[in-house]
């Protein structure tokens, strides 16, 4: 074990001192310099943290029971008791974008995850064997691709019956093809390097190789993928809420609250304007991230 | 190049065929069955009648020999008849929408086109400026906007607050005693929301392709030749520069053209518009296997020619991309 381990510290050794085809060394505050000098980033990453402090906090900051409706107060527009708004059965409408916060962010977080781990896995495994296993993964990424997306998700989860679970894996499974080639595309050529050699002339077997020695130095392109994933996450999820196959009432949803949106949409924008704002929010603060993120961990990729 | 061009289309195949079969067991594994939603408007609908109804779709039928039955008919453009109570052929039910969903994209692409191109021009010429920065916000915003959301935004903004345009379908209902051209100006005023707001976020992608193209073509010789010997500057852009700098973006626009048969589900959804999208949606939720299996034909198959051309014509455009003779991937 411990030989194993210090072989693998040898190894990266080894890496640094390549300096033409190493990756740079991750050092943090080499990062944060190069981070922090792309202020569009920052402001991203801030808002990113506030949607999920916002998110996490949603039932001490939410100034009412985001179910709790009040005949007397249907329709209300913004105003000093309800900041948003009421919705058609009187509910507040940022209690209820608080909680939809929750939503948005769970299925962001939990479908990219799947992707990460099933392109990860792709990837990782048809690239170290090549040959006939690379040949079949990858014909099967093509299948999938050529899959009409929209086709997979709307069918799949019309005929599942949406639920939050079914959504996440939905997005999940249909979202991880660029993924897999992207890793295949870095353990390509990390699979030959020396590192790997002597790994492997220590007698350490594939699955050690693959995911303890080779897959580490491939996760940045992961890690900003997968911050641009959160992204188009959140987007999927409110445009099937928003056709009614994604989260269902009452359970709040920003793509939800903008079906109530547009049922009253000549007489309450309020419905309509702040729950797609705040996707647009989010979506764009990912974006940004994601590019920050890339643009500060890998040079190479910088545009 | 026409030999790579055959062996591609012959790869597509099985590819398609993977897809159809993915598909299909979806479809027929997917927990009920397509009857049951006939049984459940029919109370009284006996186990008989109920076994009529399954040998009549075919239902009774091990799934292979379903899959081949349907296959061999698709094969002669066959695609039966749709489960809705209508029962009309899916054909029909699909040839009279692709015209309406064709030409909205089609107005689209225009839309992209004739306001991208000048704008990526105008952001390039003027790289790192005000107008540039905040054209690089504006992509930003482009690719974060749900359409549906802006789609409401403008219906609110021109529909409801300043009433100049109607906020959904094709047609108004007088449509019919109108004359020639106030008929004329109803289809107008019903096509430019949606086509403005289905235009917004290739606006803001192709804007930004065609400025990364035209700074790349400014960087390079000829382009230096062109002022060394004294153009004016207006000249040397839009004479020699922008010309090869637009390829790109033409071939991109091309390229979008067979995904555009499929609609856009939102834009369709939220204008109610009878087209390819708006049929889709429906299908779905009433699960209508026929329609919903035609659909995926048409989608993945348009998919797969437009991964060939797009191959073919970066070659076309791009001499340096040679189309190798063994597999080119």
């Amino acid at each position: 074990m411990s030989g194993l381990r210090r072989v693998k510290r040898t190894g990266q050794i080894l890496e640094e001192g390549i300096p033409s085809t190493g990756r740079p060394a991750l050092r943090r505050g080499f990062f944060w310099r190069q981070f922090r000098r792309n202020q569009l980033a920052v402001c991203g990453g801030a808002v990113v943290l506030v949607m999920t402090v916002a998110a996490l906090l949603a039932s001490v900051l939410a100034p009412y029971d985001p179910g709790a409706y009040d005949v007397t107060q249907i329709l209300m527009p913004p105003g000093p008791a309800h900041w948003l708004g009421t919705d058609q059965i009187g509910r507040d409408v940022l209690s209820r974008m608080l909680y939809g916060a929750r939503i948005s962010m769970a299925v962001g977080f939990v479908s990219v995850g799947i992707a990460v781990v099933v392109g990860t896995l792709f990837g990782t495994v048809a690239a170290y064997y090549g040959g006939r296993v690379d040949e079949v993964l990858m014909r099967f990424v093509d299948l999938m691709l050529n899959f009409p997306r929209l086709f997979l998700l709307l069918t799949l989860i019309a005929l599942l019956r949406p639920s939050i679970w079914v959504i996440m894996a939905v997005i999940g499974l249909t979202g991880w093809m660029g993924l897999a080639r992207l890793v295949r595309g870095e353990i390509l050529s990390l699979k030959e390097r020396e590192f790997v050699l002597s790994a492997r002339a220590l007698g350490a077997r594939d699955p050690r190789i693959m995911f303890r020695h080779i897959l580490p130095n491939a996760l940045v392109p992961v890690l900003v993928s997968a911050t641009l994933g959160v992204a188009g996450a959140i987007l999927a999820e409110s445009g099937l809420s928003f056709l009614g196959l994604g989260v269902q009432p009452p359970t709040p949803s920003w793509g939800n609250i903008l079906i109530e949106g547009k049922a009253n949409i000549e007489i309450a924008w309020w419905l309509s304007v702040f729950p797609g704002l705040a996707i647009l929010l989010t979506v764009l603060a990912y974006n940004l991230l994601g590019e920050g993120l890339r643009d500060a961990l890998d040079p190479r990729l910088r545009q | 190049m026409l030999a790579y061009l055959i062996r591609r289309l012959f790869i597509s195949i099985p590819l398609l065929l993977g897809i159809l079969c993915l598909s299909f067991l979806m479809l027929k594994l997917a927990p009920g069955e397509p009857t049951i939603i006939q049984q459940d408007l029919q109370a009284r609908a006996t186990g008989a009648q109920r076994e009529t109804l399954r040998q009549l779709y075919g239902l009774d039928q091990p799934l292979h020999v379903q899959f081949g039955r349907w296959l061999w008919r698709v094969v002669r453009l066959d695609f039966g008849r749709s489960y809705m109570p209508d029962g009309r052929p899916v054909l029909d039910k699909i040839t009279e929408r692709i015209p309406i969903t064709l030409g909205l994209n089609l107005l689209e692409l225009l839309i992209i086109f004739f306001v991208a191109v000048p704008l990526g021009i105008l952001s390039a010429t003027r790289q790192y400026s005000a107008f540039d920065k905040s054209m690089t916000l504006f992509v930003f915003v482009g690719f974060a906007t749900p359409d549906f959301w802006l789609a409401l935004l403008m219906m609110i903004l021109f529909g409801v607050q300043l009433g100049w345009l109607p906020m959904s379908g094709l047609r108004s209902l007088n449509f019919e005693y109108l004359d020639v051209w106030a008929q004329a100006w109803d289809v107008l005023s019903h096509l430019i929301l949606p086509v403005l707001v289905a235009s917004f976020g290739g606006l803001a992608y192709l804007s930004r392709l065609m400025r990364g193209s035209l700074l790349e073509v400014i960087r390079q010789d000829y382009i230096r030749t062109a002022r060394a010997k004294g153009l004016p500057e207006g000249e040397v852009i839009y004479k020699h520069a922008v010309r090869n700098a637009v390829i790109p973006v033409v071939t991109l626009l091309g390229l979008m053209l067979p995904g555009l048969l499929g609609g856009s589900v939102f834009i369709e959804t939220v204008f109610a518009i009878p087209g390819m999208g708006q049929l889709f949606v429906q299908s779905a939720f009433s699960r209508d296997e026929p329609v919903l299996m035609a659909l995926v034909v048409i989608g993945a198959s348009l998919s797969l020619l437009g991964n060939i051309l797009a191959d073919v014509s970066y070659g076309l455009v791009d001499p340096r991309i040679r189309v190798s003779g063994r597999e080119a991937r």
